[in-house]
């Protein structure tokens, strides 16, 4: 049993695959959150403003407009419509989300995923288990919250505490006490709640799931005959719950392609399979 | 559970699951929404000196129309603006700036509100004379250079709108009895609250500083009419003055004031003006403004 525990999760997958295929998606993946942060960060650090403004709006070369469509969405419900490029820019995004999967947003991009990732990697390392249990959808509950209570203050609600924004912000305008709530983020994943913050609680990835309800790109545990049963891709994934029916769901007639809203398209799966089960493909 | 069931629908455990479920959730976010909301009351609340870039809505719809994004701050040319941060009384991530460490330089291109990708900054303003990000208040009398009777006029002098925001009132400097005092006194129409007279203000606190319109100003009860607009406006008095009712000027018994003239009196219009009458030139100053000596 301790032998099981203490191999980690991906050693097969290395020892079969090479270090890099176990790892490329992984590897993609930061670079991605990495290089879209510097853009960002050249800007005020060394005055080339590729991108200007942050997350919940940019402008970038000055031509292209990228608007969060949740904070927008939120900003609309108060009574105000954006200009004609805030518009546009929320069109794109949507768009964009909509063929990719929404939460594409949350592996790819998302600054705070940096942190709670960090902290389900510690937390695996220390062997912390347990802590307080939330249901997965108590985020659409928050959602919910977060879209009448806009309505209600005549406020962009979730805005005042949401820590991706105030992280994002933080980084490009000034940090301030913004640390102080990333960091409690990260607490809370390592100590009190397993994969507590982006799969439990997060409103911006309850929003981005919905959008990605209907993505053309999905992971598909298409060789789900080689499947060994090692269980390393439920100990990666963020959101487990997805992989279950797609790859054991022969018998009942299921697909092999993952459905669920949440998954998050980060690809970690298709690195720690040493069967080769997962790949990225399109719905069918 | 009751008997109206179909034979297929989910075990009443099932049922009742789901709602004590739906219900702790409900309670649950609802306390976090509770929270939020009354967090969101108190931010609405923007300190006094926080000012918002020009053509910013009111506070209350500012703050539903902004985004947060920062593009206002990154397109001032002065470095005026900022976005707060979450341990500065501002709402988080919203523009404002403070006039005593970078004022508003009033672009005429207003680059500010060209950014903005909401309607939080107005694009309706295009002349930035018309902004209104506060009125100046000359708040304090006891230290301003002028007031003391000293010619400082720097904040006049810095005013983009000179002359019209920020007039010199000469009056009578009473402390020594010979000189003039130059006050500074704003006028609010004018003013734009870009704050370049609090920021050049030579004081190790300014004696003038940019407030909010609702905190500077008083309002005139609305059915107050001033009689010499409305005389200018009609064109003449708009009551019958020759049935002005005029009493005596009470004065000490015996005492006599050079160049008052007091028509209640008993003495005729007539005399006004003729030498050695006590009747005055100009009944309206008083003595020792304008009269004879």
């Amino acid at each position: 049993m301790s032998a099981a525990l203490s191999k980690r999760a991906g050693a097969d997958a290395v020892a079969k695959k090479g270090w890099w295929r176990a790892h490329q998606w992984l590897i993609l993946r930061r670079l991605s959150q990495l290089s879209i942060l510097a853009l960002f960060l050249v800007g005020p650090w060394f005055g080339w403003w590729l991108v200007k403004g942050n997350l919940a709006y940019s402008y970038t070369l000055g031509i292209l407009p990228l608007t969060d469509p949740y904070v927008a969405l939120q900003s609309m419900l108060t009574g105000h419509l954006p200009e004609t490029l805030g518009l546009v820019g929320m069109a794109i995004v949507l768009a964009f989300y909509f063929l990719v999967g929404g939460r594409v947003f949350c592996s790819w991009v998302c600054p705070v995923n940096v942190v709670t990732d960090a902290a389900g990697w510690l937390r695996n390392r220390l062997g912390i288990k347990g802590g307080a249990q939330l249901s997965r959808n108590t985020r659409y509950w928050i959602l919910g919250m977060t879209l009448v209570g806009s309505a209600a203050t005549g406020m962009v609600l979730w805005e005042l505490v949401n820590p991706v924004s105030m992280l994002h912000r933080g980084l490009i305008f000034g940090m301030g006490a913004a640390w102080a709530v990333v960091l409690v983020v990260f607490l809370f994943d390592l100590f009190v709640m397993s994969r507590g913050w982006c799969g439990r609680l997060c409103p911006v990835g309850a929003f981005y799931s919905l959008l990605g309800r209907w993505r053309p790109l999905r992971v598909s545990a298409s060789q789900r005959a080689a499947c060994n049963d090692c269980m390393d891709c439920f100990a990666v994934c963020p959101e487990p719950q997805v992989i279950r029916p797609a790859l054991k769901g022969e018998g009942t007639g299921i697909g092999p392609v993952i459905l669920a809203p949440n998954c998050t398209n980060c690809g970690r799966c298709i690195d720690v399979c040493a069967k080769d089960v997962f790949r990225f493909g399109g719905r069918g | 559970m009751n008997t109206m069931k179909p034979e297929n629908s989910p075990k009443p455990g099932a049922r009742r699951q789901f709602l004590l479920d739906s219900a702790r959730m409900a309670c649950g976010v609802g306390m976090l929404g509770l929270g939020l909301g009354l967090y969101a009351k108190q931010t609405k609340a923007l300190p006094a000196l926080a000012l918002r870039p020009p053509g910013a809505l009111a506070e209350a719809d500012f703050l539903g129309a902004c985004i947060r994004c920062g593009m206002c701050v990154r397109d001032c040319p002065y470095n005026t603006l900022e976005l707060a941060r979450p341990e500065t009384p501002v709402a988080a991530g919203t523009p404002y700036f403070t006039a005593r460490h970078i004022p508003c330089e009033m672009c005429e291109d207003i680059p500010c509100i060209k950014a903005c990708p909401t309607g939080a900054l107005d694009h309706g303003l295009t002349d930035i004379n018309q902004a209104k990000m506060g009125v100046a208040v000359l708040i304090d009398h006891e230290t301003c250079l002028n007031f003391l009777g000293l010619r400082c006029d720097v904040c006049y002098r810095v005013c983009p709108v000179i002359d019209k925001a920020i007039t010199l009132e000469m009056v009578p400097n009473t402390r020594t009895g010979r000189h003039a005092m130059f006050l500074p006194t704003v006028h609010s129409e004018q003013c734009t609250g870009c704050g370049k007279c609090e920021k050049s203000c030579v004081l190790e606190e300014a004696a003038i500083r940019i407030l909010p319109a609702k905190l500077a100003k008083g309002e005139l009860g609305k059915h107050y009419r001033v009689g010499w607009e409305e005389k200018s406006k009609a064109g003449h008095s708009l009551i019958d003055e020759s049935k002005i009712v005029d009493l005596p000027d009470r004065l000490p018994e015996g005492a006599v004031l050079p160049g008052h003239y007091d028509p209640a009196s008993g003495q005729t219009e007539a005399l006004r003006g003729v030498p050695g009458s006590e009747a005055g030139v100009i009944p309206s100053h008083p003595p020792g403004l304008g009269g004879k000596p």
